[in-house]
């Protein structure tokens, strides 16, 4: 039996806020011929992993980009870890991305630094104490499965690995989400398996994750959340197919 | 701050070739610059040397009592415009004619009288040598009853006027000509280091790092770049210097080089040039990524 004071009362365990939750969004672009996304609504729950699909300009690197705050919506909501999007002050994005982690198909690492450098970087840009950034680098190198590897540069590592250097850089800050654009893009078959199944363990461990990706054999054999993107259009949920609030 | 310096440092050393650059093109520009003053300083110098001949000279009618006449003296030196007030004899004035007029010495031994009207010349302070100062002290001076005539080289002074005029016009326009083509000059250099940090910019926003903290070593690094630069402009222009005096070129002009204070206003320039340069191509990088 729970303690009194920790239930919650069923009318607002609704209102409880979700790590994302899009409201009726939509994104134009000035130069654009039409809109990038129109009418998107869906909501990412603690501890989720889902994957976002869709062929290429479907408008996945865009939710994304509203989510860390790089694009504003032209209408509707965006909440990001408690943050409203919309109306977010530029002083507060760096507070929102010190608490999400980003990792992209181009793995945008520093070539001119070693995994651990590249590591370090985003610690020591944050203001972290200078004496807790060789241990929590290390911890991070050991969680992607690169504790060899800490003094390679990025040149020196295959693509697989070098997507581990830019996931172990999104969580060293300990992020509560991950946002993942097309991470697998550039990797063969194994490599792709092998950050999945990074993915999954960062998930487990009570991240949340969203990839962006059109591997659709990935996503169908994952059993994983699917939301499915069409000319800027959310057409698929698998949560509200079954039978899950959108 | 310790970030900063290291991170700023770092970028000197990773990019070496195109840092060498920068520094060798904002000396460059700032050297020109640097040229340019030193002309101006030079010219500058070389217009008050003939400023301080304007004279005013007020010929005195003969017979004047001294004692009068010592007072009004006592007036006209307490007038704002003027520096020095002298009295000169009959005697004195020819005894200065002699020595000024060579070729006419015999003439003035062969006088039976002399010609020369005693006087009083008036040297004006530094701001009041113009046509319209003088013009109005030689107005006023006419007004003594003792005074006879009032002259001061119209032409000369008005002359000197338009070459004041014409030199701080032509060295205004193009000393700001020279200023305004070394920031652009040194924007773009530094412009250049900053899109080839683009990805090292996109990546610190990514994870959080302040629009301040991703500044601050580019700011410190342009300032750095500048500051060098700086120094480099200013030992070329010191080098050039010292090649026309070797030469003994300007002698008879008495050249002169910047004094500490136009030294460190020069590398104050060049730091800050570094620095709004960088600030501003940064800036609009923060906006862009």
């Amino acid at each position: 039996m729970r303690h009194p004071a920790e239930v919650v009362a069923p009318s607002r365990i609704r209102h409880l806020p979700d790590v994302i939750r899009f409201t009726n969004v939509a994104k134009r672009y000035a130069s654009g011929t039409g809109p990038a996304l129109e009418g998107i609504t869906f909501h990412i729950a603690r501890n989720e992993f889902a994957f976002l699909t869709g062929h290429s300009g479907a408008g996945k690197s865009t939710i994304l980009k509203l989510m860390y705050a790089e694009e504003r919506p032209s209408s509707g909501d965006v909440r990001t870890l408690g943050f409203r999007i919309p109306s977010i002050r530029p002083d507060e994005i760096p507070r929102l991305r010190r608490r999400l982690g980003v990792v992209f198909q181009d793995f945008r690492l520093l070539t001119d630094r070693t995994a651990a450098e590249n590591i370090a970087f985003a610690l020591e840009v944050t203001g972290a104490r200078e004496d807790v950034i060789p241990q929590r680098v290390a911890r991070v190198l050991e969680q992607v499965g690169l504790a060899g590897k800490a003094d390679a540069f990025p040149r020196e590592l295959s693509g697989g690995e070098q997507q581990r250097v830019a996931i172990a850089r999104a969580l060293v800050n300990d992020p509560a989400v991950l946002l993942a654009d097309e991470p697998t893009g550039n990797l063969d078959e194994r490599a792709t398996r092998g950050v999945y199944q990074l993915l999954r363990d960062i998930n487990d461990a009570g991240t949340v994750v969203l990839m962006a990706t059109h591997n659709l054999e990935l996503v169908r054999a994952s059993g994983k959340r699917i939301l499915e993107l069409r000319d800027g259009t959310l057409v698929f949920d698998s949560a509200a197919d079954q039978g899950g609030e959108p | 701050m310790k970030l900063v310096w290291r991170e700023a440092l770092l970028s000197f050393s990773r990019t070496r070739t195109l840092s060498v650059l920068s520094v060798t093109t904002i000396a460059f520009a700032l050297f020109v610059t640097g040229l340019f003053g030193l002309v101006a300083l030079n010219l500058r110098g070389a217009i008050n040397r003939i400023e301080e001949r304007v004279e005013i000279v007020a010929f005195v009618l003969r017979g004047t009592p001294s004692q009068g006449l010592a007072v009004a003296m006592e007036d006209i030196a307490a007038f704002p415009e003027v520096l020095s007030v002298r009295y000169v004899t009959e005697e004195d004035a020819l005894a200065q004619a002699k020595q000024d007029l060579v070729e006419f010495r015999d003439a003035y031994e062969d006088l039976q009288i002399n010609p020369l009207p005693p006087s009083i010349e008036l040297r004006l302070r530094p701001g009041f040598r113009d046509a319209a100062h003088v013009g109005e002290v030689a107005e006023r001076l006419r007004g003594f009853p003792f005074v006879e005539d009032v002259r001061y080289g119209r032409d000369w002074v008005e002359r000197l006027d338009a070459l004041r005029t014409l030199a701080g016009l032509v060295g205004g326009a193009i000393g700001l000509a020279f200023a305004l083509v070394s920031v652009v000059i040194i924007g773009v250099t530094i412009r250049i280091t900053v899109l080839q940090r683009a990805r090292e910019i996109s990546i610190m926003r990514l994870v959080g790092a302040t629009d301040w903290f991703i500044r601050g070593p580019f700011l410190l690094e342009g300032a750095l770049k500048g500051l060098l630069g700086g120094v480099l402009a200013y030992l070329l222009c010191l080098a050039v210097y010292a090649g026309f005096k070797a030469q003994g070129l300007g002698l008879g002009i008495g050249l002169e080089f910047f004094r500490p204070i136009h030294s460190l206003a020069f590398l104050a320039f060049g730091t800050l040039l570094g620095l709004a340069g960088s600030l501003v191509s940064v800036g609009r990088h923060l906006r862009k990524v």
